[in-house]
């Protein structure tokens, strides 16, 4: 790792977002006007908001830091300058550190947006820190980009990444606990959202919803999040490859 | 520096399969150093994956191939190897001096070397001539300009080795002198060397040495002078052909 090489490609991964205005415009403003619809959505419950919006602050980042992660991986993998850069003394992991830092620094904007949003001027009542709330979602816009990353090897053109979008991140929406808590689910399926790392995101959402300090299960969630995003990660790293075949 | 006199590239007996097909059947090759070698045959004989294995990012390569003295793919050899690609490889959103500013962060990393990093991306735009673009971005030029940049970006921190594959297709006539005109500069006047890719023959004739290559084998490695009077040809087209030829009627034979 030479954190000169990493923080150049930060540098340039944000350079070539800022020749893009409009993309931009969309990661931070879409999940601002989704948290607001849905305040209003549920106009006659302000109970549902609170937990249905502490949630969604989390699922947001993920999938915009999954899509953005994979579309960008993909147009390095397919231009070329991926080759280019693995012939040149760049480490995977110095590559992959700066799109995550860039993508990090975004989603964190992204976040303070929404939930400073969600909070101040929609009276989303959290009954703990908003730090915290702020922290899970950096972490989810973490585990997008490790996601991202990854599934953008097992696609050819960017038609495949997109549709990839719903098939890993759906499934992980539907039994994440979000709709219906998940000690109701099905067993199999109840098992299956515990292996699922949004499943606690949400949780860890919950959490900082309900309780006022930190409690265990939130550490344990915010570490599971953090975890799954390493780990894919590094499964990401494995598909970079130096040789073509 | 190690070894710096041998050949820049030495191969014996180099093979490589990709999937069901093998591309290179057994090659024995030296590129001298500070030459311009030209590599020459027809689209689909196995030029661009030589040229992967010499950079190092092939896979499936045996037999041995030594690049600057050190086996090919060498970690080592990554600072001092330029590479273009067949297809211009630069970001589309940079201007052409933010694209060359990151690679040569990528080359020479930190602040010790901020003013190398300024005068070698001044020097590799002079050298193609994109000054007057530099603040252009990258995807809203010419066919022709995009592929000067990439070709930019493998002139960064003067490497001893440039692999060019197909710098010159799709470019006008006064261009692909030029750039043959630059191929030499940096041959002569910084002692690289180069190995450079064409199916145009008339570009052949630029070269000091000449690998002809048919179908995953080399048919001729020679001068391009030499290459004429041996098949008492015209032009190195003519003797390509006529080599092509025998080649066949010779595999013919054994049929």
């Amino acid at each position: 790792m030479n954190t000169s090489r990493t923080l150049a490609t930060t540098a340039r991964v944000l350079r070539q977002l800022r020749h893009d205005p409009r993309t931009i415009a969309l990661m931070l403003l879409v999940p601002v006007v989704m948290i607001t619809l849905l305040r209003y959505v549920f106009d006659g419950s302000p109970g549902t908001f609170d937990s249905v919006g502490a949630s969604l602050l989390g699922v947001f980042p993920l999938i915009t830091m999954f899509l953005v992660t994979s579309i960008a991986t993909l147009r390095e993998r397919t231009s070329g300058t991926l080759e280019r850069l693995l012939a040149m003394p760049l480490g995977k992991a110095d590559l992959i550190a700066g799109y995550a830092l860039a993508f990090g620094l975004l989603a964190a904007v992204q976040s303070a947006l929404a939930t400073g949003t969600a909070l101040w001027v929609l009276g989303l009542d959290v009954t703990g820190s908003p730090w915290l709330l702020l922290l899970v979602a950096l972490l989810d816009a973490l585990l997008g980009t490790a996601l991202g990353l990854f599934v953008s090897a097992f696609a050819a053109s960017e038609f495949q990444a997109v549709q990839f979008m719903p098939a890993v991140i759906f499934p992980q929406l539907l039994l994440c606990g979000l709709f219906t808590p998940r000690d109701t689910m099905q067993p199999v399926f109840e098992a299956l959202s515990a292996a699922l790392p949004m499943s606690y995101a949400v949780d860890g959402m919950n959490q900082v919803l309900r309780h006022t300090d930190m409690t265990a299960a939130f550490l344990r969630d915010a570490l599971v999040v953090a975890g799954c995003a390493l780990v894919v990660l590094v499964l990401g790293a494995a598909t970079l490859r130096r040789r073509t075949p | 520096m190690v070894n710096s006199t041998g050949p820049a590239v030495e191969a014996h007996d180099l093979r490589v399969v990709r999937g069901p097909r093998t591309v290179l059947r057994g090659l024995d090759l030296a590129v001298p150093r500070g030459q311009v070698t030209g590599l020459l045959g027809p689209s689909g004989c196995g030029k661009s994956t030589l040229m992967r294995a010499v950079v190092g990012t092939q896979a499936h390569v045996t037999g041995t191939l030594d690049v600057l003295g050190r086996p090919a793919g060498d970690a080592s050899l990554r600072a001092r190897v330029g590479y273009v690609t067949q297809a211009p490889s630069v970001y589309d959103d940079l201007t052409v001096r933010q694209n060359l500013d990151y690679f040569a962060a990528v080359l020479l990393p930190g602040r010790a070397h901020r003013d190398t990093r300024a005068e070698t991306v001044g020097r590799a735009l002079t050298d193609v001539d994109l000054t007057s673009h530099a603040d252009a971005l990258a995807g809203t030029l010419s066919g022709g300009q995009r592929s000067r940049v990439s070709l930019a970006v493998a002139l960064l921190g003067t490497p001893e080795l440039l692999v060019l594959d197909e710098p010159t297709v799709g470019l006008d006539p006064v261009l692909r002198r030029d750039l043959w005109d630059l191929f030499h500069h940096i041959a002569d006047d910084r002692g690289a060397t180069l190995l450079v890719s064409s199916h145009v023959m008339d570009e052949a004739e630029r070269c000091h040495r000449l690998l002809l290559m048919r179908d995953g084998r080399i048919l001729a490695d020679d001068t391009p002078e030499a290459l004429r009077r041996r098949s008492d040809a015209p032009t190195v087209e003519d003797a390509f052909l006529h080599l092509v030829d025998t080649a066949e009627t010779q595999e013919d034979n054994r049929r």
